[in-house]
């Protein structure tokens, strides 16, 4: 909406003032659950169960320590018998009456996430283009069924599907295995990038290809140097939305891997149970697994209304 | 050589149509048509998944029979109704209040719209887990500031039965009120001007412009919301698996939650499916005119 300054539709000041001021509180305390975990990672154990609870703690990087390694108990006499410890972490271990024990699983599990993640972002972004490049373009046979049938994938329950998909997995030996869960994602992911996609590639004037195709340009080349780097915005876009799909995916995850292939949504959980509740590690775990969805959501929010509404609204 | 696929500009277009479909067709086809044929098959079978080399007996509807009788599902039912109109209700409230706010433009509005939107973007298995913290009974920070604020002393949010269906709602609505700010956002946007300046020379109240302008033109995002989020929430399982896994009891066991412990925990399959299938024609209704709504906004 434009308004001129001093028109009767623009707000008055006061008005103004009044919707900052209630904006504000509201977003501060919306965010301080994130602002909390990410200090508590920062904490030692005594202090992240004190009550009431510090704001301001002595810092400490015990959780980020005990969320990359596997440790076990001591006496203190068998602790006292050790040779001083090498490194400023094994004495950090030492410290909670612990000796170190080798590296946690959290190193593979983040490594999956991004194996899976990354791969599943591809082969959906490639398939989704060129399959949005073909509805935006060409004359498809019942385009508008078929259209409707790829969004409909979306929003079938993953809980439903999962029994035959395991059943499938397990059939031909994808059950916990990278690839499995790479195909999967991607399908899943298909039906918002092609929808994404198309809204992209329907903003492209045809002109552009058209006269590529009069310079001597098959359709395809056309395709490759024309289309494709006009649509380079909406591509990482598309792209963003299906990695932090496949990055927060938890139901499938869950009962589809147990090992080998199990990503973090389904294995952070599971660090609070070691040992005793151990917050600041779940805490630790939950930041640097959190972050780069915070950042790639403040480099996508001027698409975020545009990639949750399947491409329809684009304002 | 004469092909007819081939023109002298290489592939024609309707190859490179097929070509360019297909492959996304066929995945869709498999991983999601044909799983879902699977789950039919299954739901009139007597199968478990546990113990693949028994006989499967053919057993014809009983199982939507036992599903629709048995008294517990009646009951997660209740769990998910309770879910999605208090969390819901509570998301169009907040949602659109903080939109109508943000469309006062006033200085950094879109910087503190992006902060608002961080939560929705988060894993919802993970969101789960780091609020069990907060809902600690004894050093949760959320308690600490509930009774900071005269609450009751003790309580536990994920242990009682009457606190743990709000507990979930509350979670929901933290984590879903940006989602639908946003949507309606840019339904407020979509109004065009000049019919504030036609009610502005008219003299109408501010009251008059909001129930015979502003909200009429946000309708049709305000029901776009209502139902996306409502598919979603009935599709609930990450958020609410790790939050409460359905407990106390099974006050907070929603029909994606029961159809995991049916499922993948005590492994009856044939009624399992049965369930899925039935979530799934409600859902896949929903959806209907889910999309029917988004054909519609997508006009303005």
């Amino acid at each position: 909406m434009k308004t001129i300054p001093n028109s009767p539709l623009e707000p008055s000041a006061r008005s103004k003032w009044f919707a900052g001021i209630a904006v504000i509180s509201y977003a501060i305390v919306s965010l301080i659950p994130l602002v909390w975990i990410f200090m508590t990672s920062f904490r030692t154990p005594q202090d992240a169960i004190a009550y009431p609870p510090k704001v301001v703690t002595e810092q400490s990087l015990i959780g980020y320590v005990n969320l990359f390694t596997t440790r076990s108990r001591v006496s203190a006499e068998e602790l006292a018998a050790l040779p001083p410890a090498t490194t400023w972490y094994e004495g950090l271990v030492r410290e909670q009456q612990m000796i170190l024990a080798g590296p946690s699983r959290f190193v593979d599990r983040y490594t999956n996430s991004l194996l899976i993640g990354f791969g599943s972002t591809l082969l959906s972004v490639v398939l989704g283009t060129l399959a949005a490049y073909a509805f935006s373009r060409f004359r498809v046979p019942g385009k508008d069924d078929l259209l409707f049938f790829i969004l409909s994938t979306r929003m079938m329950p993953p809980i439903a599907i999962a029994i035959p998909i395991y059943l499938m997995f397990r059939n031909v030996g994808l059950n916990d295995t990278h690839v499995g869960l790479i195909l999967l994602y991607t399908v899943v992911n298909l039906s918002l990038s092609v929808w994404l996609l198309k809204g992209f590639m329907d903003e492209i004037p045809r002109e552009y290809e058209e006269a590529a195709m009069v310079d001597g340009y098959t359709r395809w080349q056309a395709f490759l140097k024309v289309v494709l780097p006009q649509a380079a915005t909406g591509i990482a876009t598309t792209a963003i939305f299906c990695l932090i799909f496949a990055w927060n995916e938890y139901a499938f995850a869950l009962l589809l891997t147990s090992g080998t292939a199990q990503t973090s949504p389904p294995f952070i959980p599971t660090i609070i149970g070691e040992g005793g509740l151990d917050w600041p590690a779940m805490a630790a775990g939950t930041t640097l697994f959190l972050l780069p969805v915070l950042l790639f959501t403040v480099l996508l929010r001027k698409h975020l209304l545009r990639g949750v509404t399947f491409g329809a609204i684009r304002k | 050589m004469k092909n007819p696929l081939f023109g002298r500009q290489g592939l024609s277009d309707r190859a490179l149509a097929w070509l360019f479909v297909g492959p996304t067709i066929v995945l869709l086809l498999a991983f999601n048509i044909f799983p879902l044929l699977w789950t039919i098959y299954l739901s009139l079978t007597n199968y478990r998944a546990n113990r693949p080399n028994a006989d499967t007996l053919w057993v014809g509807i009983s199982n939507y029979q036992r599903v629709l009788n048995d008294p517990a599902i009646w009951e997660n039912m209740q769990a998910t109704a309770h879910f999605l109109v208090s969390s819901i209700a509570l998301q169009l409230l907040l949602g659109f209040g903080l939109a109508l706010l943000l469309n006062r433009r006033f200085r950094s509005h879109s910087f503190w719209s992006t902060a608002i939107l961080l939560p929705m973007m988060l894993a919802p298995a993970v969101v789960g887990t780091f609020w069990k913290y907060f809902f600690e009974p004894q050093y949760g920070i959320f308690n600490y500031i509930v009774n900071f604020f005269g609450g009751p002393g003790t309580f536990t949010m994920l242990g009682d039965t009457q606190l743990s269906p709000w507990a979930i709602v509350l979670v929901d609505t933290w984590m879903w009120t940006p989602y639908v700010m946003l949507l309606l956002l840019a339904g407020l946007r979509s109004i065009p001007p000049y019919l504030y300046e036609a009610a502005e020379i008219d003299r109408a109240s501010a009251w008059t412009k909001f129930w015979r302008i502003t909200l009429p033109m946000v309708m049709p995002f305000i029901i776009l919301a209502l139902l996306f989020r409502t598919i979603e929430n009935f599709k609930m399982f990450d958020l609410v698996d790790q939050l409460t896994n359905g407990g106390p009891g099974s006050v907070t066991e929603l029909a994606s939650i029961h159809l995991k412990r049916e499922a993948f925990e005590k492994w009856r399959t044939g009624y399992a499916s049965a369930l899925a299938i039935i979530m799934f024609v409600s859902i896949y209704g929903l959806s209907l005119v889910a999309v029917r709504f988004l054909e519609k906004v997508k006009q303005r």
